[in-house]
């Protein structure tokens, strides 16, 4: 019964949406973009074909996700398209944020989605599908990043930061001073100019809203490490900053 | 050793900065902050760049051949295993 219920729950909060608002998603949509998930899922639910749901549905009153997410289980390849224009836009938007390329997220996502083909069936609502998705994508992510041989953790002493430029060299200079405002497509560059193990931090962390015992799991590191790997890449991200902003000066 | 936070130098509240920050204390009434400027407007930086992650990367919709190259990519597997 209980896990009647949690199968049900197939509609459910990101862990990029677990520790604060919804992100906006006024930006960047292409036109045919939905305004949200839950208004597409409403309105596809009722477009996708044949539901049948005398003989398919477990109980009478599934939410049309599940509905959805039931179908896909047993095989429908209509529901898989349906689970995958509900999913396509977070996927490919982690995978996009942890690589910062267009090519590889395209790659990544269509390995994800193909994994979640293979193992739909192992989903037993044990946690929320969107959950479920978001950690075999990034699985599918760190994978990827293994086999080329990028270290997740990193470790080059001399990719490090320091604070021998630190703020203490800055008085009266105006060009220093980040507080109160950042340039977001500056530091959208900077991140995707970090080292692959800080990027991956950073991202999980602070864009994606994961805790450090979540991050030390999945990267198989310490809870430490992983604290000071973000702090190390927030650093170097404020270094970034700052010579973009005296970069900017200087024209 | 830890030093009392009263009395701690600018290199030992770095070093010590990720674990404040990690661990969610109260960084801004650390002492050393409240003495030091230069630590507080490191500190600072840092926190807004935290703040500005949270607006990075706007969700992006992925290009409408995907579908099909994952629809490919399905049934290729499928015909490879046998599908049922």
């Amino acid at each position: 019964m209980a896990q009647h219920q949690t199968i049900l729950a197939a509609i459910d909060i990101p862990p990029q949406k677990r520790k604060r608002m919804p992100r906006s998603r006024s930006q960047k949509q292409t036109p045919e973009a939905p305004a949200s998930d839950s208004t597409m899922e409403k309105e596809s639910a009722v477009q996708v074909g044949d539901p049948a749901p005398d003989t398919i549905l477990p109980a009478p009153q599934l939410s049309p996700d599940a509905e959805i997410l039931a179908r896909a289980q047993a095989g429908d390849h209509h529901a898989f398209a349906h689970l995958y224009s509900l999913h396509k836009r977070r996927i490919y938007s982690l995978c996009l944020r942890m690589v910062g390329n267009v090519a590889e997220a395209e790659d990544l996502t269509q390995e994800a989605f193909l994994q979640l083909h293979r193992k739909i069936g192992t989903f037993r609502g044990d946690s929320a599908f969107s959950t479920w998705l978001h950690r075999l994508s990034i699985n599918v992510v760190l994978m990827h990043l293994r086999k080329k041989g990028l270290p997740l953790m990193s470790l080059d002493e001399a990719m490090e930061p320091s604070y021998d430029d630190g703020p203490g060299r800055s008085f009266g200079a105006p060009d220093l001073s980040l507080t109160g405002s950042i340039d977001r497509l500056a530091l959208e560059r900077a991140v995707a100019a970090l080292p692959a193990g800080y990027r991956l931090i950073f991202v999980l962390h602070d864009v994606e809203g994961f805790e450090h015992n979540e991050i030390a799991a999945m990267l198989d590191c310490s809870v430490g490490n992983s604290k000071s790997q973000l702090h190390k890449a927030r650093l170097k991200l404020r270094d970034a900053l700052r010579l973009s902003l005296r970069k900017g000066d200087r024209r | 050793m830890t030093t009392d936070p009263r009395n701690m130098g600018c290199q030992e509240f770095r070093n010590q900065l990720s674990d404040l920050v990690g661990s969610g204390a109260d960084v801004e009434n650390h002492p050393h902050i409240k003495d030091c400027d230069i630590c507080r407007e490191l500190y600072e930086q840092l926190r807004t760049i935290a703040e500005a992650a949270k607006q990075l990367f706007p969700d992006q919709e992925p290009e409408d051949h995907l579908w099909e190259r994952i629809e490919t990519a399905i049934k290729k597997e499928d015909g490879i295993t046998g599908a049922k």
